[in-house]
């Protein structure tokens, strides 16, 4: 380097200058190409206690210890355009579901914090949310008894829960509905996998894609003070005060 | 015909003597990845993870820094594992030589070899100069980028960990990149990626500035100008002084952190200039 020769003032201007504006369009480059690249598949799942996708991110190593302590080959380790980010861990819910194990291993084993450790009861995980994709083929909303989504849920009657309606079609039979509660769903993805259509009826996307949003000025009138005020009148008829889900 | 590089080295001492660092250094290198397939091929998991960050024995952490680095300036202060990791890394390259990372560890190294030495063999001269601190340029870039974006770019494209993960955990479309590099080696650039452009590279060389381990041309005086090892050196022109400067009271101990300590001087020296020694 230019610690051996000595180098006028206006050499090392413009050298400086060189380095700096390289500096400039290389960062643009891979700033411009990683934002390209950075986009998941809306079926790449990322592993449980996943910190939000931005911040992801910015704490994986890309090392694989988490897919090295999966003992179920859950989970894969994304190459250069694959459906995850270059190096990055995630599962198809489709073809290999997370089976929730109790002391969630691939958590602990991530070295930097991108799986948050502050995640121990697997229960608590939102890998994704389970969403009904598709109703026109889902056997159960046809007035089938499929019932599979229900049965193999991990979290079942709290994630899922089939609701029971009556068919339009033919009066005498019900419809029993699944239906998915996002807050109690962990997004392991065993539904999906097992839903028994030739494309998953049910799905799990990520909490960002499958979850709405309103704004902060809606205001619900049984979540408002008000509602209690009205439900201690004696003569009025009371207010159903449960939360919604 | 022109005698191969290191032919009189060879003649004198015999291949072994002739290769016994290279040997020793793809030895290295290909057992570094042994030791991370062990795991996946054979269930013996005395390392886990890959060059990015792993785990010995589930006990020790190791952490790659130039990672390290790119998770701190997009923001996220990584746990207390990838900080031990780091540490242990940081002083074992800054006592050895930090780019022994690049000739002793990095799997890219193995595919950049053999362009040089297809190169060599072939006889390809063609070779478009670029500058050697264009690596510093994009190691730059590569500290920018998470800053403004907050996220680890250049992971997405690092050529160095796509190899080493490929190999282990499946490579995808990743030997795309791959090919890229041994190309660009054998027809554009003469050791144009681990030399020019690997930001990797030049942060590993940025640790090896006060690094302990070093190669002297302590028997300078001997030199018979054969030029073998200024063929072989994948950098050539960190040789000139500490070969040449006896004149100019320069002392023989190889400074310049582009060196990698690869030890191809050593092995291609009739005369025995040159030797591994202490800072």
């Amino acid at each position: 380097m230019a610690k051996s020769k000595k180098v006028s003032r206006r050499q090392f201007i413009i050298n400086s200058t060189q380095v700096a504006c390289a500096a400039g369009v290389a960062t643009s480059f891979i700033g411009g190409y990683a934002a390209q690249a950075n986009s998941s598949n809306a079926q790449a799942l990322r592993p449980p206690g996943a910190l939000t996708e931005q911040d992801f991110l910015s704490a994986c190593a890309r090392c694989g210890l988490c897919v090295q302590a999966c003992p179920y080959d859950t989970l894969k380790l994304a190459s250069w355009l694959d459906e995850a980010p270059n190096g990055t861990p995630y599962f198809d819910a489709r073809n290999i579901p997370c089976e929730m194990c109790d002391d969630i291993p691939c958590v602990p084993a991530c070295p930097t914090g991108a799986l948050d450790h502050e995640l121990t009861n697997i229960d608590d995980a939102k890998m994704g949310i389970a969403v009904i994709v598709d109703r026109s083929t889902c056997l159960n909303i046809n007035g089938l008894r499929c019932d599979i989504c229900y049965n193999v849920c991990p979290v079942r009657d709290k994630a899922i829960t089939l609701e029971k309606r009556q068919n339009p079609r033919i009066d005498y039979h019900a419809i029993l509905e699944p239906v998915v509660h996002a807050d109690a769903c962990t997004g392991c993805g065993k539904c999906e996998h097992a839903c028994i259509t030739e494309q998953a009826s049910i799905k799990v996307l990520p909490i960002e894609l499958a979850k709405g949003k309103m704004q902060n000025h809606y205001q619900l009138y049984w979540q408002t003070e008000q509602a209690d005020q009205l439900n201690k009148q004696p003569d009025l008829p009371k207010l159903n005060m449960a939360k919604p889900e | 015909m022109k005698n191969a590089v290191g032919y009189h080295s060879q003649q004198a001492h015999g291949f072994w003597f002739a290769h016994r660092l290279l040997i020793l250094r793809r030895m290295s290198q290909v057992s570094i990845l042994l030791l991370f397939l062990l795991g996946p091929w054979l269930n013996i998991w005395l390392i886990k993870g890959n060059l990015s960050s792993s785990i010995i024995l589930d006990t020790v952490p190791l952490t790659d820094p130039f990672v390290f680095f790119q998770l701190l300036f997009s923001g996220h202060f990584p746990q207390l594992n990838a900080i031990i990791g780091v540490t242990i890394v940081l002083a074992f390259y800054w006592f050895i030589g930090g780019r022994v990372f690049c000739s002793w560890v990095c799997p890219v190294n193995m595919l950049t070899d053999l362009a040089a030495w297809l190169r060599r063999t072939l006889g390809i001269n063609t070779h478009t100069k670029l500058s050697r601190h264009i690596k510093y340029s994009l190691l730059a870039a590569c500290f920018i980028a998470p800053v403004l974006l907050s996220y680890v770019a250049w992971e997405m494209i690092n050529p160095v960990s796509l190899m080493h993960r490929g190999i282990i955990f499946g490579i995808g479309y990743g030997w795309l990149v791959l090919t890229a590099i041994f190309l660009f080696d054998l027809f554009i650039t003469r050791h144009g990626w681990c030399g020019h452009l690997c930001p990797m590279g030049a942060f590993y060389g940025l640790i090896g500035r006060t690094s302990q381990v070093k190669i002297t041309a302590s028997n300078r005086d001997n030199c018979n100008d054969c030029g073998d090892c200024y063929l072989i050196c994948p950098e050539p022109h960190v040789l000139k002084p500490a070969l040449k400067g006896a004149t100019k009271n320069i002392p023989p101990i190889i400074t310049n952190s582009d060196c990698s300590n690869c030890g191809r001087c050593i092995d291609v020296c009739e005369p025995k200039v040159f030797t591994f020694t202490m800072k």
